[in-house]
């Protein structure tokens, strides 16, 4: 059965997923440090083409990754909305003029500056976004736990969170059986019933699935654990792959990206100032 | 004789959390290469000293021990569960949860990696073992894209790649449906003689189990090992049957024809067993004096399936133009392997997913299209595990939980839960918290909550899985009274025992088509049948060929009907 799902593995032949977990990983981490350094516009756009290029070689749909991008463009909003609440003239701070566009209310006015500011921020979350879906989508999630492991995280957290990755359509599974097997005594839950009623009776399912879920966790924290999990400080790895060219190419390429953001920031400054 | 390979002495354990011990003052050793089987009831104390051996108690579930236990020469409760884990290897009972890698090869290479054995080496072991249980070309597949028996032997590959001296099974059979049981067994026998490990199994399917060679049966029950003999002797005295175990068929059908059970006749198996001519005779007298059970009148229809399809994705299609009739006061069991559509029919007739072409009928009116809500008033669905429907704390509140949106007055829903708590024993629980309960009554309430609603149907899913024969017994009398009130109950089921016993017609399903539509001994005297929908045939037919009667299916009918009037004389 295909289980709607949030966040998970989606195996594919692609360019993206032959790529090793640890190559993904220090990528990620290069490529989000290159993208949290700086807010000149243009090193930002240079990233996102980046950026939307990786996503594209993946072969990972966008209706596939749809609940992330809906959950991280409302967050977003709301970052842009509350900066303007807070400080509508934090554009005119950084850039050091005030062009006026209209006038709300009160001491908020539209300004050059603080659209251009909202603008370099949304470009920062399109050029993250895209490069943190791939590294958990792309990565199978033992390798995912052996690249914690490479870069000197305990086995055990990286196990768990791959146990925990692997478990999300499982549990999305157990949720939609549940919810089903109540609305067939009666309890309604769709569309038809107010929003509160449903959150309430949304509650009904919570219960059932804490439990079943509490279960699964025992069966396979026992069997692990019978498997000799967590005997040694070390473990070796049955997926682990050597490092290819491509490998070193897209390490090499992360290493530049950050380095280039890096310059342009000592160099440049923070921010790309178009109003002077 | 050699050294006990596992010898328990005056051992004692009492969980932290309970008042009184689990095991008491067991005395029991297990030699090299011996296939013992662990029996007894649920609760009994045989899965916890299953955990005393593999170590999960103390080191997982703490406790108090007192006496001796040693494991292949560790002194097991001063161990660690690391140290056990290299002389006894585990296989759990449910082969999903237990399976802890992405692909079949992870999953074997687990407890390698654990011991950071270098990658090549562990390639090797895990091609050798895969090779030896017959997986070695799945060795890239994911876990959902095997079978349950495939799983099995990958459980038992992860294990053996640790080289250990014993193999322990937790019931192996639980999850399995008959065929998949039975070649689990011929896996397990076929193994034991390849490595000459030790063989402990713990079950209570003694007949499936009984399939292939035990050395020995160790009966648990109440903390205390009650017997620990030999198949033959055991199988010869009522002490199976006082503590809850099922005895094999043959068995209870030649007690009916009063012949006497000895250790000399091999009891065991079916194939060995030895009988005498004045045997056979009583076989053939009871076959005669019993007669066959009445025709039962044929009653009018309650739900029609016409020429149903469906599939999940449009390229793979589940349900193949499935066409069946359900009368009024039926009982109906619905069989066939995992995967085949069974669930995905009582999906559709419940209204979780529409079909894709065809039509259901309830009482001649079309319902293809109506909501899952508006059918609950007409057909309920218990889920397998009642755990995954129970949502309330306290019994009254679970069972109305359904009523709260059906427009009836607080005093109106008052009366219709404690009438139906009567009808289903609960009613002097009903101020209990379902926490309380054991699970064959935890099972009773989830019934109870569809019941309340007033269904002409329920539709149960596995409704005694991983049931002891006395949960068992409770949960399919309990059906039956229900459905001797009217009620029209079908069932899907791996269980041959249930079929045969409580549900006169068996649907079965293989391949997503409906095969066979027809008694349910009928079903289970067919070779083909049998093979196709995943079962196994009754060990009764053979009985009947190994007497002589040239009409083996009349002689499980006249079984059947002659059980059943057992039953009411005691009622």
């Amino acid at each position: 059965m295909a289980a709607k799902t949030v966040l998970n593995y989606l195996p594919r032949k692609s360019v993206v997923h032959s790529l090793t977990g640890t190559t993904k990983l220090a990528f990620f981490l290069c490529f989000t440090f290159a993208s949290m350094i700086t807010y000149d516009t243009r090193v930002l756009v240079g990233l996102l083409a980046v950026s939307l290029v990786c996503f594209k070689l993946s072969h990972i749909k966008l209706r596939e990754v749809r609940f992330m991008l809906v959950f991280m463009l409302i967050f977003l909003v709301l970052n842009n909305l509350f900066i303007y609440l807070f400080s509508p003239d934090q554009g005119t701070a950084i850039y050091g003029t005030r062009t006026v566009l209209c006038h709300l209310f009160w001491r908020y006015d539209i300004t050059a500056e603080q659209l251009f500011y909202t603008l370099n921020i949304t470009l920062k979350y399109f050029v993250a976004l895209p490069v943190a879906i791939l590294f958990i989508s792309a990565t199978n999630p033992s390798e995912f736990a052996s690249s914690l492991n490479s870069i000197g995280i305990s086995y055990r957290v990286g196990y768990s969170v791959a146990i925990a990755l692997r478990y999300i359509p499982d549990i999305q599974r157990d949720y939609h059986n549940i919810s089903q097997a109540q609305q067939a005594r009666g309890v309604e839950l769709g569309k038809s019933e107010k929003l509160w009623t449903r959150l309430k009776n949304a509650v009904t399912i919570l219960l059932p699935l804490i439990l079943t879920s509490l279960n699964r966790i025992d069966v396979i924290s026992n069997a692990m654990e019978l498997r000799g999990f967590g005997k040694n400080p070390k473990r070796t790895w049955y997926t682990h792959r050597p490092f290819r060219t491509a490998d070193y190419l897209a390490l090499a390429l992360g290493v530049t990206l950050f380095a280039v953001s890096l310059t342009v920031t000592l160099v440049c400054g923070r921010f790309y100032n178009p109003f002077i | 004789m050699a050294d006990p390979i596992i010898s328990f002495k005056n051992f004692s354990f009492q969980y932290r959390a309970q008042k009184q011990p689990t095991l008491h003052d067991i005395n029991l050793d297990i030699y090299p290469g011996e296939r013992v089987l662990i029996a007894g009831p649920s609760g009994s104390g045989k899965s916890t000293l299953a955990s005393c051996i593999n170590g999960l108690i103390p080191f997982s579930y703490p406790g108090q021990c007192t006496g001796t236990l040693t494991v292949d020469g560790v002194d097991a409760p001063h161990s660690s569960i690391f140290q056990l884990s290299q002389h006894v290897g585990t296989v759990l009972q449910d082969p999903d949860g237990q399976f802890i890698g992405l692909t079949v090869g992870e999953d074997i290479a687990f407890s390698l990696e654990n011991d950071c054995v270098a990658q090549p080496e562990m390639k090797d072991t895990v091609k050798k073992v895969a090779g030896l249980v017959g997986v070695d070309g799945l060795l890239d597949l994911a876990p959902h894209e095997l079978s349950g028996g495939q799983k099995q032997r990958v459980g038992l590959a992860g294990v053996m790649v640790d080289r250990v001296q014993i193999l322990l099974f937790d019931e192996p059979l639980a999850n399995l449906d008959p065929a998949t049981g039975k070649s689990t067994m011929e896996l397990i026998d076929e193994i034991q003689e390849k490595t000459q490990t030790t063989v402990v199994i713990i079950e209570h399917r003694l007949e499936d189990v009984l399939w292939r060679h035990v050395d020995r049966i160790i009966l648990v029950n109440e903390g205390r090992i009650l017997a620990d003999t030999t198949p033959d002797q055991l199988l010869s005295g009522s002490l199976l049957r006082d503590n809850g175990i099922r005895e094999p068929l043959y068995l209870t059908a030649l007690k009916y024809a009063g012949v006497e059970i000895t250790p000399e006749k091999h009891p065991d198996h079916l194939d060995r067993l030895v009988l005498d001519e004045g045997d056979i005779r009583k076989v053939q007298d009871w076959f005669t004096a019993v007669g066959q059970p009445p025709e039962k009148p044929e009653r009018p229809v309650l739900l029609e399936g016409k020429h149903l399809n469906f599939g999940y994705t449009p390229d793979r299609q589940i349900l193949h133009d499935v066409n069946f009739v359900i009368h009024e006061g039926e009982m109906v069991s619905i069989v066939g392997h995992n995967g085949t559509g069974k669930s995905t029919l009582a999906k559709l007739i419940c209204g979780f997913e529409t079909p894709d072409s065809g039509q259901l009928l309830l009482e001649g009116k079309d319902i293809t299209q109506d909501s899952i809500r508006s059918r609950a008033a007409q057909i309920g669905y218990v889920m397998q595990n009642p755990n995954q429907m129970i949502s309330k704390t306290m019994i009254f509140e679970e069972v109305a939980l359904g009523l709260s949106r059906s427009g009836l007055s607080q005093e109106e829903i008052r009366t219709r839960v404690e009438e139906t708590l009567k009808i289903c024993g609960l009613y002097p629980f009903r101020n209990w918290p379902i926490s309380a309960l054991s699970f064959g009554q935890k099972k009773r309430v989830t019934i109870a909550s569809v019941l309340v609603m007033g269904p002409k149907l329920i539709l149960l899913d596995e409704p005694t899985a991983g049931q002891d024969y006395r949960h068992y017994t409770e949960i399919m009398e309990f059906l039956r009274q229900l459905n001797r009130r009217g009620v029209t109950v079908v069932m899907i089921t791996h269980d041959m025992h249930l079929m045969l016993e409580y549900t006169p017609r068996a649907l079965a399903f293989s391949g997503g088509r409906l095969i066979a539509d027809t008694t349910a001994a009928q079903v289970l005297c067919d070779p083909e049948l049998t093979r196709r929908a995943a079962l196994k045939e009754t060990s009764l037919f053979g009985l009947a060929q190994k007497c002589g009667i040239d009409r083996p299916l009349e002689f499980v009918d006249r079984f059947i009907g002659y059980e059943e009037s057992q039953r009411e004389v005691k009622e």
